[in-house]
C-alpha cells in the first residue's frame, strides 16, 4: 500500500488541461493539410496521382481534398514539385456531415452540437458502445487511450460501456467488412433511441486504404446514419476528443476555423 | 534427417522462382514433417490456386538452429493428404489452403473455413461440442465488451470450468492479400501499415525488406539503425500497454493507470521520429522517410530514460503485490511441449521457456550487427507472459539507447527500383508479438503474383485456446490479454 502511494507521487499528475489550455502539438504531427493553390503549376496533377486513396481530386481549375479519405501520409507532400502542400498542427477536424470533409478552400465547417433535445439528453452524460468493423486496431487504440489518465474522458461525462443496451450511441471504426455488417447492424438496433453514431478514422468514413474492396462497405454511413465524422489514420486522440466535445456542445466557440498560417 | 530436397534460403534473400525445388507430394509431406520433427517450425504454408482444382503449395520452414529457411514446393490436384495429423502446427495453414485454393487436405481433423471468404457463408459450420448433462456452452462476440476488435469465442464448460475454447475469426477480413497481387503500387505500403495497426512498423519493415531484396536495394546503415529504433519503440509501447491492461484485468488500478499513460510516452517518441503515434510514414522501401537530427536524438534519449524510470516503478508494483501475483501465477498455462507442437512463436513461446526470436535466429537489418538477448521465462502462465514483457522492455530500452548513441552517418534512403521478374523472397521480422513472415513472389513483369502474410497471431490464437483448458471462464479476459493477439492481422 505504501509502495503504491509512493509510486503515485513518483508518477505525478498527468491529466492534460485540454480543452481549457491549447495543447502544443509535436512539430512533425500531421494535422489538417493546407494547400497553397497559387503555387500549383498549370495542369499539374502530381499530388492527385500520388494519393493512395484518391483523396485529392483535380478537375478543371478546382482542387478538392477529401479529409474523409485522407490517410495523412506524406505521399502528396513528397510528390508536389512546388511544396504547395503541407500539414498544419491543427488537430480539430471533426464534422457533422460527410460533405463538409471535402475541402475546397482553406476552411472547414467543424462539427456543431447536437440538436437541443438530444443534447439535453446526452450533453452531460454520453454512454457509447464501440464497434470495430474491420478496424486495424490503430483507431481502436487511440479511442481507448481517451480512457487513460492523460485524457480522462470520464471528466466530460463520456464513457464506453460494455453493452449496446446501456449505450446512447455507437462509435464505429473500420471500413465495415462484409463479415461484420450484420453484427454492426444488430448492435445498432440494440441501442435504444434516440441514438447517435460516430465514425472514427478514414476506414469508418470512406473505407480508408480498403475502399472499393468487395470485402468492405466503404464506411459506416453505407449502412447507418452518422452524426459525427472524425478524420485521420488514425485520428490523434485529441482530434477524437475535440469531436466528441463539439458534438456535446462543450466547444461552442471556434466553430469554424481558418487554417492557421504557421 | 530430412530427405526431400529443399531450396535453402535465408531471411531476406532473393531466389529465382525457377530454382525453387518442386518435389512430389510424398516428398513434400515427409520433407515438412521430418524437418519439424528435427526442430524446425512452419513459418508459412500456403497455396496458389491455379484453376481446374489444382494448386501449388509452398512451405517455408524456419530452422532456428541453422539460421536457414528451407523452402519446399509441390503441385496438388483437388486433394492431398493433410499434414496436420502428424504435424499439428499446420492446422491453421491447411484450413487456409482449403479455403483459398479449393483443394482438400484429406484427414484434417477440423477442416472448416478460417476467414469466411465469399462464397462461404458465415454460420454454415458447427463448433466443436462437448456433450453431457451438465455441459453448457458460452458464446462471446463478435462484438466485445471493451474497445477491441471483433472475434467469436465459443466455450464448452462444465460449471465454471472450461473444457474447450474454439476461436472463430474472420470478421475483420478486408481482402488484403488479394489486393496486393499486381503491386507494388501506391497503396501497397499503406496496406502494410494498416494490416495490423499496432504493428505498423513491424509489417512495414517486413514488406520493405522483401521489396529491397527484389530490387537489389542496399539500405543505408543509418536507416537500418533507425528502423531498429522504431521497431523497439513499437515493442515498448505495446508491452507497456499490455502490462497496464493485465493490471486492469485483475483490478489493480495503480499499475493500470501508470502503464496506460507510459505507453503514450513511448508512442509520442515515435511521433517525434515521424509525426505518427504508430510510426506511419517512417519505414519506406530503401530506408526511412524521416531524418532524425541530433536535437531529436537528444530528446529521445532523455525521454526514454524517463519512461524507463516510470515503467520500472509501475511494473515493480505488479511483481511486489501479492494479490496481483496470485492472479497471474498458474493461470493460463501453456506447456513447453504444446508450445513446440503447435509452433507458437514470439513472446508467447518465450514465456514457455522456448528461445525463439527472429532477431537472434534469422537476424535482419540492424540486428545483424547488434544483438538483443532473448528473454525467456519458464512457467508458461500469465505471469510468464507478463514478466517476459518486462524483461523485453529493459532490453529494448538498452538497444534503443545504444543505437541512438552510435547512429551511423550517411543517407537515410536509397532508391528502390522495380522488382526483378520471376523471383521470390521470404522476409522475417520480430514484431512485438513475434515472428512476422512475408513471402513475396513476382511474375514475369516484376509485379507481385502472390503475396503471403503470416502475422504472429496466426500461429498463436490456438495457444490462447490451449491456455484456457481447465481454467475458469472468468479468467478468459486475463488470458486473452496476456496473449493480446491481433484479429485483423489474422483475418487480413
Amino acid at each position: 500500500m505504501l509502495r503504491a502511494t509512493l509510486a503515485r507521487f513518483q508518477q505525478g499528475y498527468r491529466t492534460i488541461p485540454f480543452p481549457k489550455v491549447e495543447p502544443a502539438m509535436p512539430d512533425r504531427f500531421r494535422g489538417r493539410p493546407a494547400i497553397e493553390r497559387e503555387k500549383c503549376p498549370v495542369g499539374c496533377r502530381d499530388c492527385a496521382e500520388a494519393c493512395p486513396t484518391n483523396a485529392i481530386m483535380i478537375d478543371n481549375q478546382s482542387l478538392r481534398l477529401d479529409l474523409g479519405r485522407c490517410l495523412f501520409c506524406t505521399d502528396c507532400v513528397e510528390a508536389c514539385p512546388e511544396q504547395a502542400i503541407r500539414y498544419t498542427p491543427e488537430f480539430r477536424m471533426s464534422t457533422n456531415k460527410r460533405e463538409d470533409l471535402v475541402m475546397t478552400g482553406q476552411t472547414l465547417e467543424l462539427a456543431k452540437a447536437l440538436a437541443n433535445k438530444t443534447r439535453r439528453l446526452f450533453g452531460r452524460s454520453l454512454k457509447l458502445r464501440q464497434v470495430s468493423a474491420g478496424g486495424c486496431n490503430g483507431c481502436e487504440a487511440d479511442v481507448n487511450v481517451l480512457n487513460t489518465i492523460v485524457f480522462d474522458l470520464g471528466r466530460f461525462g463520456v464513457q464506453f460501456v460494455a453493452s449496446p443496451r446501456h449505450a446512447d450511441g455507437l462509435l464505429i471504426t473500420g471500413p465495415v467488412t462484409e463479415n461484420m455488417k450484420s453484427a454492426l447492424q444488430n448492435t445498432y438496433d440494440a441501442v435504444p433511441s434516440p441514438k447517435i453514431v460516430i465514425a472514427v478514422g478514414a476506414c469508418a468514413i470512406a473505407g480508408g486504404p480498403y475502399f472499393n474492396h468487395p470485402e468492405v462497405h466503404n464506411g459506416a454511413d453505407s449502412i447507418l446514419p452518422v452524426d459525427l465524422y472524425v478524420p485521420g489514420c488514425p485520428p490523434h486522440p485529441l482530434t477524437i476528443l475535440d469531436g466528441l466535445l463539439r458534438l456535446l456542445g462543450r466547444m461552442e466557440t471556434r466553430a469554424s476555423l481558418a487554417v492557421s498560417s504557421d | 534427417m530430412p530427405t526431400a530436397r529443399s531450396t535453402p534460403a535465408s531471411n531476406g534473400e532473393r531466389i529465382a522462382l525457377k530454382s525453387l525445388s518442386r518435389v512430389s507430394m510424398g516428398d513434400f509431406h515427409t520433407g515438412v514433417i521430418d524437418r519439424v520433427r528435427g526442430g524446425a517450425r512452419i513459418a508459412a504454408l500456403f497455396g496458389q490456386a491455379r484453376g481446374d482444382g489444382t494448386a501449388r503449395l509452398f512451405a517455408v520452414l524456419a530452422d532456428g538452429a541453422a539460421g536457414t529457411l528451407p523452402l519446399l514446393s509441390t503441385d496438388v490436384i483437388k486433394e492431398y493428404p493433410a499434414l496436420t495429423p502428424e504435424c499439428p502446427q499446420a492446422h491453421g495453414f491447411e484450413r487456409e489452403i482449403a479455403e483459398q485454393c479449393g483443394v482438400t487436405p484429406q484427414g484434417h481433423p477440423w477442416l472448416k473455413p478460417i476467414r469466411f471468404h465469399a462464397p462461404v457463408v458465415r454460420g454454415a459450420t458447427n463448433f466443436l461440442r462437448v456433450e453431457g448433462e451438465e455441459i453448457h456452452e458460452v458464446a462471446v462476440g463478435p462484438v466485445h465488451a471493451g474497445i477491441i476488435e471483433p472475434g467469436h469465442f465459443r466455450f464448452q464448460c462444465h460449471g465454471e470450468n472450461v473444457l474447450h475454447l474454439e476461436v472463430a475469426l474472420g470478421y475483420q477480413h478486408r481482402g488484403l492479400e488479394r489486393a496486393l497481387v499486381g503491386g507494388p503500387n501506391k497503396r501497397t505500403i499503406h496496406y502494410m501499415e494498416t494490416l495490423a495497426g499496432d504493428t505498423s512498423v513491424g509489417h512495414a519493415t517486413a514488406y520493405c525488406q522483401a521489396v529491397e531484396a527484389l530490387t537489389d536495394c542496399q539500405v543505408p546503415a543509418r536507416a537500418q539503425a533507425l528502423r531498429g529504433v522504431a521497431l523497439e519503440l513499437e515493442r515498448l509501447a505495446n508491452h507497456t500497454g499490455d502490462l497496464g491492461a493485465l493490471a486492469g484485468d485483475v483490478g489493480y488500478l495503480p499499475a493500470a493507470s501508470f502503464c496506460g499513460r507510459i505507453r503514450g510516452d513511448f508512442l509520442n517518441m515515435t511521433v517525434l521520429l515521424c509525426g505518427s503515434r504508430f510510426g506511419r510514414g517512417f519505414v519506406r522501401p530503401g530506408g526511412v522517410g524521416f531524418e532524425v537530427d541530433d536535437t531529436r536524438v537528444a530528446q529521445l534519449l532523455e525521454r526514454i530514460e524517463q519512461a524507463l524510470r516510470d515503467v520500472t516503478v509501475a511494473t515493480h508494483l505488479l511483481w511486489s503485490t501479492s494479490s496481483v501475483r496470485a492472479r497471474f501465477e498458474n493461470v493460463g498455462t501453456v506447456s513447453r511441449k504444446i508450445c513446440n507442437d503447435l509452433g507458437l512463436i514470439g513472446l508467447a513461446a518465450r514465456a514457455c521457456g522456448v528461445e525463439r526470436d527472429v532477431r537472434q535466429e534469422f537476424p535482419f537489418g540492424i540486428y545483424r550487427f547488434f544483438q538483443v538477448p532473448i528473454s525467456t521465462f519458464h512457467t508458461g502462465d500469465v505471469f510468464a507472459r507478463a514478466y517476459v514483457r518486462w524483461l523485453e522492455i529493459q532490453r529494448s530500452v538498452a538497444f534503443v539507447r545504444d543505437q541512438l548513441k552510435t547512429l551511423p552517418g550517411g543517407s537515410i534512403l536509397a532508391e528502390a527500383k522495380s522488382p526483378v521478374a520471376s523471383a521470390m523472397v521470404v522476409s522475417l521480422v520480430e514484431g512485438w508479438r513475434g515472428e512476422i513472415c512475408h513471402v513475396a513472389m513476382t511474375d514475369e513483369h516484376g509485379k507481385f503474383s502472390h503475396y503471403k502474410i503470416v502475422d504472429p497471431s496466426f500461429h498463436n490464437w490456438i495457444g490462447l485456446a490451449m491456455a484456457m483448458r481447465d481454467q475458469q471462464v472468468s479468467d478468459f479476459p486475463l488470458c486473452n490479454k496476456s496473449f493480446n493477439l491481433s484479429y485483423c492481422g489474422h483475418d487480413l
